[in-house]
């Protein structure tokens, strides 16, 4: 709060980010349980994704992190504090909400400003701050306008600035981009990374888009049912997905029957026998040598080859640019998922006759679902 | 052509009628106390002038207004926090406090005088010399007689409660107040800062129809034996036929005139926030 006037360097070299901790949080709704024992911990100055489907407790996270909501149990820490019975006006944290939450009777500059009135900065010394944060987020010319006359977009940087005016030691995001139009999206997007890296202020950006994950954060952290199934950074969590759940959230994943081997920790899939990667939740079924299993493989890692003596059958193409996705039914009826460059399509109408191959890797095992073979992550 | 003048004939007939439906009986009002019209009569204001003689105008006036702003302070000071406090903290509780709200719509004034009168007189029965007696008979000092600030607001919370909460429900109150706690705002500085600028138009409302309600009350002041302005006016208006109507448009023109500068105050300037 020292040195009001400072410019935008000095922001950015006196920013130090805060560690973030989740420690076993628990939240329950009545009936509903929406933080199941969350354990997380975010280092300082990253900016890490929550991603989950709805209702996975992304929001009831960032909620209690702000201090709107109490753990039923757990703890939260910051730099190693706990902050868990700290009232939400003293946790030092900025908060972008999903819908427009800026204040209605105040300007933009009045609203980024606000925060430094309730701090009891002088009125000086608040106007420069927010103009200077203003012209960050790219609207010093729209200081004088009320919320109701700016678009979606302009809110959302505003309502940025107003979390950012506080230089808070965190920076909460809940869904920030949801309301807003594709175009936008993308631009505000990269936006709050340039800013994020800039200010080097730790950040949780809750998001049910896996590509706004991927594309922004440096840790991804996959919630589900309350819990933290993978945390990891966007090209290991890809790659390496640690389970089916994540697996199949990010991005897309075509699941091939298969049949478990001995109790060596193999699969038999496509003529192929394959290690199995990673302890998973149909892995005591493989163990045991029950049977039948799906092995999760990613579309473009499937080979496609036009066989005229191949017993799979190319019964549908969906055009995505570059690629072009096939879908591939086996002989057993079940249909797979294959991305193949669409210059290759010449050799492969819908209707051929095909072969698949499956990379010589460990690959992801589930339990087997029935008339399932992909699903698309978007 | 036809077509489109029509409807404005119509609208101009309508508006017409209505204008006439209240302009009619107050101009005849107005011709009857100052003797035009009347055959015989000599015509002059001195009905009007009258009232001012009578003694008592400003008193009862000066009365009334100091009731209706204690009202409305007591009325928007207890529902304002109560009414967000249950929306953000208790919605279970909304019902509840509905049904309280709304009670005092289904006891007639003149029940609820009665009560009142019951009360101070069992007190000053079985309380007196205690402490308890002093209190009673502040409520009931005749200068500021706080017994009608609390029946009035008892008789204010239907319709302050409708268009409290008709405000609240306009705005997203638990995002404004979680915005501004994220900003450092301590939560009576949230209700001042943020939640009461954005229900300025409820809280003049509300204002405006407690000032109403004040203005027009004369059951429970008169039986209480109080002289605030609805009371005076009839009680000086007496056996004066001319009188009682001079009267009644006086009451009403200081009615309207208080109801105009409480909407005006309300339209006036957008609030301007130093930043
Ligand atoms: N205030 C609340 N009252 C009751 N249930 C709630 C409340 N907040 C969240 N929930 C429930 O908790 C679960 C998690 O919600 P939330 O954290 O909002 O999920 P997400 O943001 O991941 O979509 C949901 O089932 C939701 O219905
Ligand atoms: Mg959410």
């Amino acid at each position: 709060m020292t040195d009001l006037t400072s410019t935008l360097e000095t922001i950015s070299r006196t920013r130090t980010g805060a560690t973030v901790e989740f420690r076993g949080l628990q939240r329950s709704f009545g009936a509903t349980t929406a933080l199941d024992g969350l354990d997380l911990t975010v280092e300082p100055g990253e900016l890490v994704a929550l991603l989950g489907p709805s209702g996975c407790g992304k929001t009831t996270a960032l909620r209690t992190l702000a201090g709107f909501e109490r753990p039923d149990s757990g703890t939260l820490l910051v730099d190693g504090e706990d902050i868990t019975g700290v009232p939400a006006h003293r946790r030092d944290v900025g908060m972008v909400f999903q819908s427009y939450s800026l204040f209605p009777h105040l300007t933009a500059i009045d609203n980024v400003a606000f925060g430094l009135r309730m701090s009891g900065v002088g009125k000086a010394a608040r106007r420069a701050r927010s103009a200077e944060l203003l012209e960050l987020v790219g609207l010093p010319q729209h200081a004088g306008r009320f919320p109701h006359q700016l678009s979606g977009g302009q809110q959302q940087r505003i309502a940025l600035a107003r979390a950012l005016a506080l230089r808070p030691r965190v920076l909460l995001l809940d869904e920030p981009l949801s309301a807003l139009d594709a175009q936008v999206r993308l631009t505000l997007r990269e936006e709050i990374r340039r800013l994020q890296q800039q200010l080097g202020i730790t950040t949780l950006f809750v998001t049910h888009d896996q590509e706004e994950a991927l594309s922004m954060a440096d840790r991804v952290a996959v919630m589900r049912a309350g819990r933290l199934e993978q945390c990891a950074p966007p090209a290991e969590l890809y790659e390496h997905p640690a389970t089916a759940f994540v697996a199949e959230f990010v991005g897309v994943m075509s699941r091939i029957p298969a049949r478990s081997g001995a109790d060596d920790g193999t699969v038999d899939a496509l003529g192929r026998t394959l290690p199995v990667h990673g302890r998973l939740p149909g892995a005591a079924e493989v163990a045991g040598g029950t049977g039948e299993v799906d092995v999760l493989v990613r579309p473009e890692a499937i080979e496609v080859t036009a066989d005229g003596k191949g017993t799979s059958r190319i019964v549908g193409a969906t055009f995505l640019g570059a690629t072009t996705r096939l879908t591939v039914r086996l002989t057993d009826g079940g249909e797979v998922m294959t991305d193949v460059p669409t210059h290759a399509m010449a050799t492969l109408p819908v209707g051929a006759p095909v072969t698949l191959t499956l990379p010589d890797r460990p690959v992801l095992v589930d339990r087997h679902r029935r008339g399932n073979s992909g699903r698309d992550g978007s | 052509m036809a077509r489109l003048t029509t409807p404005r004939y119509g609208r101009a007939a309508v508006l017409l009628l209505t204008g006439a439906y209240f302009l009619v009986p107050l101009a005849c009002a107005v011709a009857f106390s100052t003797g035009v019209g009347v055959p015989g009569q000599h015509i002059g204001f001195e009905a009007y002038t009258g009232i001012f003689t009578a003694g008592g105008f400003t008193d009862s006036l000066a009365l009334t207004l100091k009731l209706a702003t204690a009202t409305i302070v007591l009325v928007l000071g207890l529902l304002v926090p109560a009414l967000v406090t249950v929306r953000l903290a208790a919605p279970r509780l909304r019902t509840l406090v509905e049904i309280v709200c709304l009670l005092p719509l289904v006891v007639p004034a003149v029940a609820l005088v009665a009560g009142f009168s019951a009360v101070l007189r069992w007190g000053s029965d079985h309380v007196a010399g205690t402490p308890l007696f002093q209190a009673l008979v502040a409520l009931q000092n005749p200068d500021f007689p706080l017994v009608l600030v609390l029946a009035y607001t008892l008789m204010a919370l239907p319709l302050a409660y409708r268009t409290l909460d008709t405000g609240l429900a306009a705005i997203d109150l638990r995002m404004l107040v979680e915005a501004a706690r994220a900003c450092r705002a301590p939560w009576s500085r949230t209700l001042l800062h943020v939640v009461l600028p954005n229900l300025r138009g409820a809280l003049l409302n509300t204002a405006f129809l407690t000032l109403a309600l004040v203005l027009g009350e004369y059951t429970v002041a008169a039986i209480l034996g109080y002289q605030p302005f609805a009371v005076w006016i009839l009680a000086i208006s007496g056996s004066q036929a001319q009188m009682s109507v001079a009267v009644s448009v006086m009451g009403l023109l200081v009615t309207w005139m208080l109801l105009l500068a409480v909407a005006t105050a309300g339209r006036a300037r957008r609030p301007k926030e130093t930043s």
